[in-house]
């Protein structure tokens, strides 16, 4: 699949929301734990050789499972091969704990859903879509359930008003970690 | 750079919802042809497919940092995603049609996992400030600044307009309406607690969250919030002598 490089190495070069240095095994036949700068900016978790400015590898954090695994350490694993995982080996339980839970947090998928929950939740409350003051109740990436457009089209989607009560997970089964 | 291309080609095909989708006319990298490609916006990633059905896309755009313009190429209804940094591609794009385009570029202008994250941390600032008893205010948005240096080109382009991920706007250019100046008041709070002695606000039933806004999990906030409607509902029920 074709990508744009260069704007994912500048991309790994910007400001950090969590970077340390920390083991990390890749799902390879035979391969060890290795110590590796492991950075994580918007919805990428980028690995360097302690030594080099450029990344060895990027992980996109979409659909992925977070696991805890003994001791201090955690795995990622995709949906569509759950036993395929990147391991990693933290130096403390704490440390481990604050890495799940940014990670966890780091993927475009969550932040929609908190969205969507916020919305709804204020819009409980006051009776009022907090997102028309801004304009941008109408757009397909706040919507419940975004347009299958045909062709070129894009359908404006019923807005929160009038569905059935929700819950936070009720509308992503399989919660945290995205549909198989 | 190595890269989860897999879990990218999943992302991409799965039933998870899409921002927006549609064919557009992709300007070849060395050639000057256009290829009609099938197009999925997700998030901050522009995928494209040789066609609709194809099971797999041919390509990503990564969108992070970009600036979405109009330009005047040889197609109509063209459009183009810049990135800062001399060596940077930019890729031309073009619609069918003059309301495909303008949905196409308002879409990608707003991708980025920055912008989302804006919005939602100012509903959950909002949504804080209603649980402590405070009236909802509307603040105009402002995201933060990633540090980019502009396109060499500068960001007028052939006079067109520019858009980049800045704070959305309305539609005739003014700044999104404040709760007082005109337009209904919000509809008051309805009495959420047993009103104490006096004027004095209500003690909450719980303390304050303890959590920051945006530092914890989705999880943890929604157990949490979740405990005030247990003792409420605690309360109902000792009061119509059910428990």
């Amino acid at each position: 699949m074709r990508y744009n490089e260069k704007e994912l190495q500048a991309l790994s070069r910007q400001p950090a929301e969590k970077a340390a240095e920390i083991g990390m095994r890749v799902p390879k036949k035979g391969s060890v734990v290795k110590r590796r700068l492991v950075k994580l900016v918007v919805n990428f978790l980028f690995y360097f050789r302690t030594d080099e400015a450029e990344p060895i590898g990027a992980l996109l954090l979409e659909h992925c499972r977070i696991t805890k695994e003994e001791p201090s350490g955690f795995s990622i694993s995709f949906i569509e091969e759950p036993d395929r995982k990147y391991y990693f080996e933290c130096s403390s339980e704490e440390q481990c704990q604050e890495w799940i839970d940014a990670l966890r947090r780091a993927s475009y998928e969550f932040m929609r859903r908190s969205l969507i929950f916020y919305r709804n939740e204020i819009r409980k409350m006051t009776g009022k879509d907090p997102l028309e003051q801004y304009g941008i109740s109408e757009e397909a990436r706040f919507q419940l359930n975004a347009p299958q457009p045909t062709g070129i089209e894009c359908r404006k989607e019923e807005g929160l008003l009038g569905r059935a009560e929700i819950s936070p997970n009720s509308f992503w089964p399989g919660g945290g970690g995205g549909r198989t | 750079m190595k890269l989860n291309e897999r879990s990218l080609a999943f992302y991409a095909t799965c039933d998870s919802p899409a921002d927006n989708t549609g064919f557009l006319y992709k300007k070849g990298e060395r050639h000057t042809a256009y290829h009609r490609r099938w197009f999925v916006l997700k998030g901050n990633m522009l995928f494209y497919f040789e066609d609709r059905d194809s099971r797999e896309p041919v390509g990503v755009i990564i969108l992070e940092g970009c600036t979405v313009e109009l330009c005047e190429a040889a197609e109509d209804f063209a459009f183009a995603i810049r990135f800062a940094g001399s060596r940077s591609r930019t890729y031309i794009l073009a619609a069918d049609s003059q309301p495909a385009m303008e949905a196409w570029v308002k879409a990608l202008s707003r991708a980025s996992f920055d912008y989302m994250r804006l919005v939602v941390r100012e509903l959950e600032q909002q949504l804080e400030r209603m649980r402590a008893g405070a009236r909802p205010k509307a603040e105009p948005l402002v995201p933060p600044r990633r540090e980019r240096s502009l396109p060499s080109g500068g960001l007028r382009e052939n006079g067109c307009a520019v858009w980049s991920q800045e704070a959305p706007s309305l539609p005739n250019g003014s700044l999104p309406r404040t709760s007082h100046e005109g337009g209904p008041r919000p509809p008051p709070l309805p009495p959420r607690r047993k009103p104490s002695l006096g004027s004095s606000p209500a003690p909450l039933l719980v303390p304050e969250t303890p959590f920051t806004p945006g530092t914890t999990t989705f999880s943890r906030l929604h157990d949490w919030y979740g405990q005030e409607i247990l003792a409420l509902r605690r309360e109902w029920l000792q009061s119509r002598g059910q428990l």
